[in-house]
Formats: structure tokens, sequence, C-alpha cells
């Protein structure tokens, strides 16, 4: 409703099927803002990133990424999250073609599960670095690798209680327009987690390895 | 049928998305892991590599395109996209310029 | 047996006695003291007579019905105004207290000790952007800005109310916080290492970084709301280039907040990693990088003045088009200028910190940078002046503020460009020099601004106008006061005063501190009179009202619905054809037509979820202020939980029904038809109506 009235939704994302035509405009608002509130997030992102570049060198006589990062777990938790997007199209290509809904609880579950995992082994690095002594309070170089890396696993814990909920909501209302709406967010706020991630694995794992 | 087809190209673009992620990621790996550039080539390789990685997963799985219908979208994300490249460079530009000036 | 500091520690964390100011004025009994016990006392004080009043007066459910838990935009903003307001009354009386001590403390300690004196400015700078100017503006968008666009309301109407809770929850934390403890020393800017666990592990940082976060949050919440509901709820056929200049900067203004509160949620995420996590991001050991928190506020701090300033060039050419019944003089040009001020104030942050160590060429980068903005703003007043040549120029209260703004924030224009000189920069920085500067912009720029648009607004609200009288008044004694209190400033700043300082030692100061405080009386006086002028107008709101909708002869659509506006804005949405479309109605003779068709209308209940979450993040900060994990835990889990009840939520709408619509609006069209309409002459008599006279 931009003043020009054209009957397609106005927004990027695979478009919901049979959503009438009185509530599109709340729709496109619904999806629009949430990418706005993408945005923010993705500078928040970019500043931490820069942070972590101006840090880079700062180990006050600590442990070093050489030293601490591991290439399999950066490997593997790459792959879990990069195969978890994947899954939620599952989801929101059943969402689009009004698959039955165990379909899109069965492909939500699965990338639950490897979220999950994929928290899981986070912290488990995290737990090994501790060991090692290389704890945030250590040096600034730290303070900021924690800081970025668990912001991100922050988003996807986040994310997954997002998908509980998801669960709750279709089992008491069904699947109705607001829970495809919430669908859509769910999926936008996903993949963009899977970008941060490319940028994480490669600015942060595999320059820090490099050395 | 209409359905069907519809359903093979959408998941043909999660698919094909998936793929190139999995390659470009593949390819970045191992380059660092084999030491098969000098660092500072290296570097800059996988940091094209994510960026493309980046462009295939809002093309393939957020659906972003030159499309009318996903105008706005674009407008948000290439005005972020440039705020970005303000902050972060005008942040890389001013604190390596003050490190410099302080060893 | 439980050991009793535990359950201190538990219950209570790091509070001691102590903590009192009253505690501290008893066992310590200086000057500062006292008046800091007195200042706690006015907030206890003032909150039990307002708290009590509306309970002996019976009136928390009509509050909590009809205000509080509201999703009308329209109440919100007011909301916004009013809690704006109540902070603007602290803020200026901490101005007023630190000029006092400027002008008695040459030579002598004075009033205040200096760590009092360093709460003050800081609590003065930070409630008055974060608590005052944001809130004002947001409030001011909240009203006009969707009966500009002919939308019923803003795109997300409950987010709308969290916004408004988290504001008001940040105020009561900053309110909080003159009871209990004590504030921040750092300056509104907060830099560390100086407000790092090191040098100031007490509250009063976190304090400030609390407060400041809850800020953001709802600014984020607000931004994000503005720019969709300007994208998506515009009336059909409102293009881009016939909107109203106010949505405009409106639109800019959210397109700043979005981009802007980023960095600053950054600079205080971090700072509170260091205060409470032991990180060392900031710190002078281990690793830490101050200039990352120098570069990250003021990457915040530069979008943010001119997020401050943007609304209110948005009312300046609503109000001087309006007064001067004329269109506005280069609308295109006005239009193209606020795009270009929005994106340039993303390129000239460094700005504010010449002075820490950068090379040459990234230093002139920035200030020649700095400078090109000024041509845009140039270009404005420009258009301005223009637009007042040759029209009907009437000098109401808010044309006055206009034409008093175009001249003192001209001279504080160039101020900045003088300051925008590295090499010049280094000797005025951080002295009165960039005071006088930065509140020359914010006084004439901003809070003119704002009279003026609430007191043009003020009819579509409520339903009359507020009247003149004391109106030119308070212009009067701003302009006065302004002068007086800040031109000072620039002279003792050239001769190198510092800022921030308790006490002077050059006698030469004295005259000057003595006329700036006179001036800081004068603006209080100009404020108390906005106040009455607000109280004569209620008292003679019947000579006052005018129905019919078109006080001014406006041009813009929200002039083309009742006074008071109704709950749903517009009966019918309206067709646009035109920039300036009601006018060109009233032109054409297709004004005050009833519609083809009325349909039923959806509004949003009311909703609890706002309130509740506001004071429970409140609540839940103030824990965190004082280490009470206990209670922090507790009422973060009450804030998600109340948000994501509210997705849980169906249907929470309410019909008008359309038979209902129409005959409210058939009444109001027979109310207007029978209003006389009145000549620009007769505009401030109580024969307006309303309704004006038509033209050619």
């Amino acid at each position: 409703m931009s003043g020009v009235g054209e009957p397609e939704l106005r927004h990027a994302g695979l478009t919901l099927e049979g959503v009438p035509p009185l509530n599109r405009a709340q729709v496109e608002s619904d999806v629009f803002g949430f990418w706005a509130f993408l945005m923010s997030d993705a500078l928040i992102f970019a500043l931490l990133f820069a942070i972590y570049a101006t840090m880079i060198g700062r180990y006050a006589g600590g442990p070093t990424p050489g030293q601490e990062f591991k290439f399999h777990s950066a490997f593997w938790e790459t792959a879990l999250l990069l195969t978890s997007s994947f899954t939620y199209g599952g989801v929101s290509i059943a969402l689009k073609h009004g698959a039955k809904r165990r379909w899109i609880v069965l492909f939500m579950g699965i990338t639950f599960c490897l979220g999950a995992y994929f928290v899981r082994m986070e912290c488990h690095d995290f737990t090994t670095m501790f060991h090692d002594g290389a704890t945030p309070e250590r040096s600034g170089y730290l303070s900021s690798f924690f800081v970025l890396v668990a912001m991100h696993g922050f988003h996807v814990t986040c994310g997954l209680i997002w998908m509980l909920l998801m669960g709750a909501q279709m089992a008491i209302h069904e699947i109705d327009q607001q829970v495809k709406v919430n669908f859509v967010r769910l999926g936008l706020f996903w993949h963009f987690l899977d970008i941060v991630w490319v940028c994480i694995f490669t600015i942060v794992y595999l320059h820090g390895l490099q050395r | 049928m209409n359905l069907f087809s519809s359903v093979r190209r959408d998941l043909a673009t999660y698919g094909m998305g998936y793929t190139l992620a999995v390659v470009l990621t593949g390819i970045s790996f191992v380059i660092v892991f084999f030491h098969l550039l000098a660092p500072h080539p290296a570097f800059v390789m996988i940091l094209i590599l994510a960026l493309v990685q980046v462009t295939v997963h809002l093309r393939c799985f957020l659906h972003v395109s030159f499309k009318r219908s996903a105008r706005e979208d674009l407008h948000l994300i290439m005005f972020s996209a440039i705020v970005i490249v303000l902050m972060v460079g005008g942040t890389f530009i001013i604190l390596f310029d003050l490190q410099t000036r302080m060893m | 047996m439980h050991d009793p500091s535990v359950l201190w520690h538990i219950f209570l964390g790091r509070f001691e006695w102590d903590s009192l100011p009253f505690v501290e004025a008893w066992r310590h009994p200086t000057t500062s003291e006292i008046i800091a016990a007195c200042a706690s006392g006015i907030v206890v004080i003032g909150a039990l007579v307002v708290l009590g009043g509306i309970t002996y007066l019976r009136k928390w459910r009509y509050l909590w019905t009809e205000w509080f838990t509201s999703l009308d935009h329209k109440k919100i903003g007011l909301m916004y105004i009013i809690f704006a307001v109540i902070m603007m009354a602290r803020a200026l009386i901490e101005a007023a207290l630190m000029r006092l001590q400027q002008a008695i403390a040459i030579n002598n300690s004075g009033i205040l000790a200096p760590d009092h004196f360093a709460q003050l400015f800081t609590t003065h700078g930070t409630i008055m952007i974060f608590f005052v100017g944001m809130p004002l503006l947001v409030g001011l968008i909240n009203v006009a800005m969707p009966l500009q666009i002919g939308a019923r309301d803003v795109a997300f109407p409950f987010l709308n109310s969290v916004s408004l809770w988290m504001t008001v929850g940040g105020g009561c934390l900053m309110m909080v916080s003159l009871v209990i403890g004590k504030f921040s020393t750092g300056g509104w800017s907060g830099y560390p290492p100086f407000t790092e666990l090191r040098f100031n592990g007490g509250v009063g940082p976190d304090y400030w970084i609390w407060a400041l976060t809850m800020s953001s949050l709802g600014n984020m919440a607000t931004g994000i709301n503005f720019a969709v509901t300007i994208y998506k709820l515009r009336a059909p056929g409102m293009t881009w280039m016939r909107m109203p200049l106010f949505t405009w900067t409106a639109f800019c203004t959210a397109i700043l907040i979005i981009f802007a509160m980023p960095p600053l949620t950054v600079a205080t995420l971090l700072l509170a990693a260091d205060r409470y996590l032991g990180m060392h991001f900031f710190t002078n050991a281990l690793g830490g990088n101050m200039m990352n928190f120098v570069n990250l506020f003021w990457l915040f701090g530069h979008p943010e003045v001119y997020i401050l300033i943007l609304p209110a060039f948005g009312v300046y050419s609503e109000v001087v088009a309006a007064y001067s019944s004329k269109a506005l003089y280069g609308y295109t040009s006005l239009v193209l200028a606020t795009a270009a001020i929005a994106i340039l104030s993303f390129t000239v942050w460094l700005h504010h910190f010449f002075t820490m160590g950068q090379s040459a060429p990234i230093n002139s980068f920035f200030g020649v940078a700095t400078m090109v903005i000024g041509i845009p703003t140039g270009v404005k007043i420009y258009d301005w002046i223009w637009t007042m040549a040759w029209g009907e120029v009437r000098f109401t209260a808010p044309m006055l503020f206009s034409i008093a703004f175009m001249v003192t924030f001209t001279i504080g224009g160039a101020t900045g460009i003088i300051l925008a000189t590295p090499p010049i920069d280094y000797m005025v920085h951080n002295t009165l020099f960039l005071v006088a500067h930065f509140h020359n912009m914010l006084i004439p720029g901003l809070l003119y601004g704002m009279f003026a648009g609430f007191q043009y607004w003020f009819p579509k609200l409520f339903g009359f106008r507020l009247e003149e009288r004391w109106g030119r008044i308070s212009v009067f004694f701003w302009v006065v006061g302004f002068y007086m209190a800040f031109m000072p400033l620039y002279v003792m700043g050239a001769s190198s005063a510092a800022r921030r300082t308790a006490e002077f030692f050059n006698p030469a100061f004295r005259p000057w501190t003595i006329i700036a405080m006179l001036g800081a009386l004068a603006i209080l006086a100009g404020f108390g009179c906005l106040f009455l002028q607000v109280w004569s107008s209620i008292r003679n709101r019947y000579v006052l009202l005018v129905p019919a909708g078109d006080p001014w002869d406006a041009r813009t659509l929200e002039w083309s619905i009742p006074c008071p506006a109704p709950e749903y804005n517009f009966a019918v949405i309206p067709q646009v054809s035109h920039r300036d479309d009601f006018h060109w109605r009233k032109v054409n003779g297709s004004a005050y037509k009833p519609a083809d068709h009325y349909r039923d209308i959806e509004i949003p209940k009311n909703s609890g979820v706002g309130p509740i979450m506001g004071i429970a993040t409140a609540i839940c900060f103030f824990g965190l202020v004082w280490h009470i994990w206990l209670l922090a835990t507790v009422f973060f889990f009450v804030t998600v939980g109340a948000g994501i009840s509210r997705s849980f939520m169906r249907d929470p709408h309410k019909i008008i029904p359309a038979a209902e619509v129409e005959a409210d609006h058939r009444r109001w069209l027979a109310e207007a038809a029978a209003a006389r309409p009145v000549p620009r002459q007769l505009e401030l008599t109580p024969a307006n109506e309303g309704l004006a006279e038509c033209q050619g």
C-alpha cells in the first residue's frame, strides 16, 4: 500500500500464498520492519568485527588464536549451521505450498537439532579455551573474540528458543496468517545468522589459524 | 503439474545455494589448511570467497533480487551496506592511523 | 545459621545506607550534600504527591485504561511530550544550579563539591539528549506524521507503546539515581577509562549505561516503526514527492535512528562487559583500546545530533508555510537538502575528537566534510526565508520561534564552521566555546522547533487553540535568556575557560558568568511561561475552540479532519492527487465532502504489556546497577515473558462500525458547514472556529 496499489506482495522471501488482500499491508509491514531490524543487527555485528580487527595483536602476553583455534571444530560448526539453513529452506517451501503441518515440524525439528548441536560445539570450544587460560578477562583480544562469537551464539540460541515457541504457536493457533509471518521472519533471522557465521569463520577462525 | 514444478524450482534454488556455499566454504578451508597461498593473499582470497558466499545466501536463501517486489528491501540492504562500509572503513582508517602514531 | 550480610547481598546487592543522600547529608552536612539531599527530597515528595494525588482522586483506572495502555499514536505522542517536559524541568534546574555555581565560584569553591558538580553536568547532558530531546521529537512525530500521510496509526502500534515505556523506564532510572546512590561523573559521553571499574567502580557509570540502554531500545523500535510507517502506510496517491516536509524529515530521522543506535549499543555493551565481566575492551591494561569507545560513541553521537535537529527543521517547514499562507518555497531542494544532511551525517563523526591524536590528513578530511554539511542547511534557511517573502505573514508564537531560530541557529552554525577547522579546534575543544556552540544549535534549533510544533498541532490534539499572549512572552524570555546565557560562554571559551569546571581562577570571567546565570533564570521564566500558556488556554478553552479542524488555513492532510482528531484519524482514507492536497481541495471546492462509502474501522485494542515491559525492564536494570542479581533475573524473565505472551495473542482489535463512522463524519461536516470561515486577520480571535476562507 505504498500508494501504487500493486497486487504482488512487496517483500523478499517466498511469498505467502493465500493471504487475504486486506491483510497484505500488515504482512508487508511486518516483514519489512523485520528486515530493518536485521539491518541494525548487521551493523552491530559489523562494528563488533571492526573492534575485533583493531584488537588483533593485543594478546597482552596471553594465548593467541593460533594456539587456541581448532580447524575441525570451525569446519564442523560451519557445516552444521549451513546445513541447518538449507533445512530451514524445507520449512519455507512446505509453508509456501501449504504442506501438512508434520512436514513443517519435521524440517524445523532437523534445523533445531543442527542448530542446537552447533551451540553445544561452540560451548565446548569455549570451555576448552577457558581451561587453557584463554578467558575473556585475559586480554583485549580475547575479550573481543568472545563477545563477537558469543554474540552470534546468543543470537543462535534465541533462534532456537524461537523455534520452540513456533512449535507452541502451531499447536495452539494452527497455521494462521500470524504464524506464517512469524515463520517468514524466523527464516530471515536464521539465514542472516548463517551469513554472519560466514564472516566469523573467515575473519576470525581462518584468519586466526593462518598465523 | 504447476505445483510440482514450483516446488522443484524452489528446491533447486535452495539446493544450488547450498551446493555453492559448501564449495566456497571448502575452498576457503583448503586454502588456509594447506597453506596454498602466502598469508596476505590468502586472506584476501578468503575474504572474496566470503563475499561471494554472502551474495549466494542473499540470493538463494533470502530471495533478494532486483525484482520490483523486492525493491524496497534491496534499498534497505544497499543503504545498510553503505553505512557499514563508512562506519567499519572509517573505524579501520582512524584506529590504524592512531596505532601508527602511537608506535 | 544465616549470615545476615549474605541475605543483604542477595536482596539488596551493594546497597549501603550511605547510598542515600539523606544519610550522607546527615553524616557530612556540607552545602553540597544538603543540596543533594534536597534534590532527592523533591523527587521523593514529588513522587508521593503525584501517586497520592492520583489515588485520592481515584484516577488510576482512568489513567490505565485510557492512557497508559493505549496504542493510539496521538496519546502515545502526548505522553512522550509530557514525560519530556517533566524531565526538562529537572535538567533546567540542574543547569541553573551549575550557572549559579560558576557565578559564585571564582577563586572560591562555591556551593557545590566538584563531584556533585560533575554529576550535575552528566545528568544534565544525559537527560537533555535522551530524555528530553528524543522523547520530544518522537512524541511530535508520533502525533503528526500518521495524520500527515493519511494513515490510521503507525505500522506497529504495540511496539510504539513498548518504546514509550522503555523511554519512561529509563527516565525513572534517572530519577531513582537522585534518591538512591550517585550518578556517573563522566559526562554524557562517559569516556573510559575514567568510567571503568578502576576509576569509578561505584553505581554511577552503571546507572548511566542502563538508562541509556533503555532509551536506545525504545528509540531503536521507534526508528523501525516510523520508517516502515512512511514506507508502507501512505494514503493512496501520496508518492514520495507529495509528502509533507515534516514527514520527509521524520523519515530521514527514522533512518538515522536505525543506523545510529547500534554503535551506541555496542559502546555501552562493551563498557558493561568491562565493568561486569572484567573484560578489557577499554581498560588501560591487558590490551584495552580506549579510542575504540570514543570512535564508537561518536559514530552514534554525530548522527544523533542530526536526529535531534531534522524533525525541528520539518516543523519549521510546516510552520513557516502555514503562517505565511504560501506553499513552501523550493520543496525539491528542501527534500534533497534533508537527504543530503542525513547521508553526510555519517561522514563527519571524527570532528568530535580532532584532538585525540590522528594525523593531519584524517583531521582535514573530516573537517572539510563537516563544513560541507553546512551547505544543505544553508539552502534550507534560504528556502524558509523565501517562503516568507511576499507571503501573508502572521507573527504567532510558532512563527516567532521560527524567526528566532533562523537568526540564532545561523550564528551557531557559523561557530560550527569555526570549530570544524582542526587547528582552531585544538584551541577551543572542550572549552566553553564548544558548550556555547552546541547549545546554540540545540536550543534555537531543537527546542524552539519542538515548542513551535507543539503549539502548531495543539488544536489537532485537543480541539482548541493555545492563546497567544503567554506564548509570545515565552518566546521573549527564551530568546533573551538564550543570548544572555550562552553568548558569554563564547567569550569565556575563546579565553580558554574549560568546560565541566566547578571553579574558575580568572576574575575576568566573573561578569560573564553572572550574565550567564541571569540568562539561565530568564530561560526558566520562559519555560514557566509555556506552562502558563497551556494553563490559561485550558481555562479559556471554550473561547478558543476550533472544531472545524483548520485553524491556520494550512495545506497538509492533517488539517482536513476535525479538531480534536477522532481516534481513527480519517473517516475514509483520502485519495491524494497533489502535493499539499488539502489546500488544493480547498481552492477547488472539493474539501469537506462526505464519502461515497463508509467502512468498518479496525482499531488496536489497548494493551498492558507495554507498561509492564517498560517497568519490568527498569527494575531489571536497577538490579543490574546494584548487583541484585536475583531481582535482575526475575524481572528479565517478566519482561521477556510479557513480550512473548503478546505474540500468542490473536485478534487484538476492536471494530468501529461504519454507521458510527458515517454519523460522526456527517455531524462534523455539518458543523464545518455551519461555521463561519475567517480570513487570516481574524485567525487569533474567538471568531476562528477552524474554517478558513477559500482563496482563489
